[in-house]
């Protein structure tokens, strides 16, 4: 029934407050509410669990790891581009491309909405009269 | 990094030098105040209770505050506590995990609170220590010391990320698994 849990090495991304957006690895449990969390460039920190969303990948530590050792064992598990290609990961990177546009790329997208519309419109229009036929 | 309401203090202080007594013994207490002013008040409360000597006829040395040396290791801390409930004082020993000393006695003033509905000013702290994992009393603490820790997290409330996106009404309901 529950495929993601909390435990040492689980990857969480934070969902509220000033690191919201940060992907933390869960270092350690303090008890029923909070944990230690860390990261490759923050201090580590205590979180609530009602401030992280646990992903579905983990990494390969022991209790509270040194800095260095948990930077290797993310390079080990590649969790950069595990995240950047998991649908999840993907769909906030397109979110943060969204709100960074400026207007001459909103114009840019206008354009290509509409050329693409009218593809497949004609498309559309063709296997139409193909099964009126 | 988390605001504490709770600051511990080491406060320093003598009674005055008198004519009988050229150099009084100094005392040092450690407390736990929400600012200094409360902590040199405090000081003189308990120093009142075991000797005798007053603020008007003491002096205060010094006050320091004390920050935790090692903020980003959990321990297990012991609080060893007084106090008065409606028939009576009694004492408690109370068990935290946290990273932080300060933090420790915040989680016991606000559970003193919520349980035996004690307010901050009946309770009197007797002793603090990080206890050792093997030397915890309190299962509720003992169920931590696993370093394979493994555990779903039940039930999730969706939360807009700033409280400014709050909404009295949503159009759809909540997915709660996950």
């Amino acid at each position: 029934p529950f495929k993601r849990y909390v435990e040492i090495g689980r990857v969480a991304l934070v969902n509220y407050g000033k690191d919201y957006g940060r992907l933390v690895v869960i270092v350690d449990v303090i008890d029923q509410n909070r944990a230690l969390v860390d990261a490759p460039d923050m201090v580590r920190t205590q979180m609530n669990f009602k401030r992280l969303s646990l992903t579905d990948i983990t990494i390969d530590i022991k209790r509270v790891p040194k800095k260095k050792t948990l930077i290797a064992a993310m390079e080990a598990a590649d969790v950069k581009n595990k995240w950047e290609n998991s649908s999840w990961g993907r769909k906030l990177i397109v979110q943060k491309r969204r709100a960074s546009l400026n207007d001459f790329d909103r114009f840019k997208i206008m354009l290509a909405k509409i050329k693409k519309a009218g593809v497949v419109r004609q498309e559309l229009a063709k296997l139409k009269k193909q099964s009126a036929a | 990094m988390v605001t504490y309401k709770f600051h511990q203090y080491q406060v320093v202080g003598r009674a005055l030098p008198s004519e009988t007594d050229e150099h009084p013994k100094i005392y040092r207490m450690k407390l736990w105040a929400t600012n200094e002013v409360r902590a040199k008040s405090k000081f003189w409360y308990f120093l009142r209770k075991l000797k005798k000597v007053k603020k008007s006829n003491g002096q205060m040395l010094a006050i320091n505050e004390i920050f935790e040396k090692s903020p980003t290791k959990i321990k297990n801390y012991g609080i060893w506590l007084r106090y008065q409930s409606r028939t009576g004082y009694h004492n408690m020993y109370k068990e935290y995990r946290d990273t932080t000393l300060n933090g420790a006695v915040e989680q016991m003033y606000t559970e003193m609170a919520s349980r035996h509905r004690v307010r901050h000013h009946c309770i009197q702290i007797i002793k603090t220590a990080t206890i050792p994992a093997k030397l915890c009393k309190r299962e509720s603490t003992k169920q931590f010391h696993n370093s394979k820790i493994k555990f779903p997290l039940v039930h999730r409330t969706v939360r807009p990320p700033t409280r400014k996106l709050k909404t009295t009404y949503k159009a759809s309901r909540p997915n709660l698994f996950m």
